[in-house]
């Protein structure tokens, strides 16, 4: 065993420790630890906008590159700082028009050919039940759409079409489990990775 | 009214169509639009950026100044804003700076933290919602179960009836089938489903149907 001679390390560790003593229960440590990191990713994220956002994609370009096309969301985003009045702070709508509508605008095709086109072109498969990658295919095809078919309300799910959605209903719930039986996984690869943290690098304990 | 509601609604209404054409425009003009929609959002979000940090602030130094319960915490919240900003504007923001330090030892350390300790949580709640109490209970139980034993090296050491028949599939396949397959189909139905109302959002967006991005009152 060898201690890690790091404050940073040891820091760590306490903060690793504050985290974990929720398990017992809620406690000054925990919010201590909990409003620690709030205030240095609000501080990262401030740092992280001046260089990224106002000198490298705003000051740069309206300065050094002549951008004065610039000028146009300036005058937008000036107008969102408006929000913190109560008179004018119907003038905020403009930016908000532009940014939410051209969204929808940037959006709307994208969304038609990167998600729908696509998710139905992957599901368009050759279908061949002699192979086990054929039933493969089949069973693919027959949960997307009996999983769509299970959310589409406009119709009450009753007859054939209650049937189909209660098999929609069945492949949801299999990967509903897939989904979550993953993500405990790689919560608990994340605390192995703290435990691991607390005893390889703070101290200093070989463990193979 | 005019002015208030009326213009913003014309502005989504143009921004809307003009961005969901130059997509089918094959012409440089075209690109250089989108290409404009890109930088002047940056643009934007840096000024949105200033509203949060406001936001943030006040919500803390209020707290402070009328000593609500837990204005000790606004303290540190505040004073670990300062010391990053300070930190960056002193010792700069490269490796092995404070700045850089505060970073991968407190910011990652205590997210890294925070996320596993929801798989303690989420293990206990898988207890109280998964009792095999139905049939489709029962079906999201066996899949949470052969993933997880397929995600970890147990998974392949208590596949013993691969020793019989290599042929077999072990739980480590038998995982991955359930991921690629029945996992995938019904993600690919959200996904569209998603995509679908995200498509009739936008609409209603651009056509002025949707509205309440526009807040409250006249």
């Amino acid at each position: 065993m060898h201690l890690s001679p790091n404050i940073w390390v040891w820091i760590a560790v306490f903060f690793t420790l504050c985290i974990y003593s929720f398990l017992y229960k809620d406690n000054p440590f925990y919010k201590f630890a909990e409003h620690v990191v709030v205030g240095v990713s609000v501080g990262y994220g401030m740092v992280m906008w001046w260089n990224l956002s106002v000198v490298q994609r705003c000051w740069v370009p309206f300065i050094e590159q002549q951008r004065y096309d610039y000028i146009f969301p300036a005058i937008l985003g000036l107008l969102l700082i408006f929000r913190l009045s109560q008179k004018l702070s119907w003038l905020s709508r403009y930016t908000l028009g532009f940014t939410v509508g051209a969204g929808a605008g940037v959006g709307l095709p994208l969304t038609i050919q990167a998600t729908i086109l696509k998710q139905f072109q992957a599901t368009v498969l050759p279908l061949n039940f002699t192979t086990w990658a054929g039933i493969c295919n089949f069973l693919i095809i027959l949960g997307v759409l009996s999983g769509l078919i299970y959310f589409f309300f406009s119709k009450e799910h009753k007859g054939v079409f209650g049937g189909v959605a209660q098999v929609g209903i069945w492949f949801l719930m299999i990967g509903f489990g897939a989904t979550f039986g993953y993500t405990v996984m790689a919560r608990l690869s994340l605390a192995i990775g703290r435990v691991l943290f607390i005893l390889q690098d703070a101290l200093g304990v070989n463990v193979g | 009214m005019f002015w208030k509601r009326q213009i913003p609604l014309a502005i989504a209404f143009l921004a809307g169509l003009i961005f969901a054409i130059q997509y089918f425009v094959p012409h440089r003009v075209s690109q250089t639009i989108f290409d404009w929609y890109t930088d002047w959002g940056i643009v934007i979000g840096a000024f949105g950026a200033i509203l949060g940090f406001y936001s943030i602030s006040r919500l803390h130094i209020t707290k402070i100044t009328k000593r609500r319960e837990g204005w000790l915490y606004s303290v540190a919240t505040l004073v670990c804003i300062l010391a990053m900003v300070i930190g960056a504007i002193v010792g700069g923001t490269e490796k092995g700076t404070f700045f850089a330090q505060m970073y991968s030892y407190v910011f990652v350390s205590i997210s890294a933290t925070m996320f596993s300790l929801l798989g303690f949580y989420i293990a206990s709640a898988a207890y109280r919602a998964f009792r095999a109490r139905t049939a489709l209970a029962t079906g999201l139980l066996l899949a949470a179960i052969l993933v997880m034993l397929g995600r970890v090296p147990l998974g392949q050491t208590i596949s013993f009836w691969t020793k019989w028949n290599p042929n077999l599939p072990s739980l480590v396949d038998i995982a991955n089938w359930i991921m690629d397959v029945p996992n995938m189909a019904a993600k690919r139905a959200i996904a569209l489903g998603v995509a679908l109302g995200m498509m009739l959002v936008s609409l209603k967006i651009i056509l002025g149907i949707e509205r309440t991005y526009l807040g409250g009152g006249d």
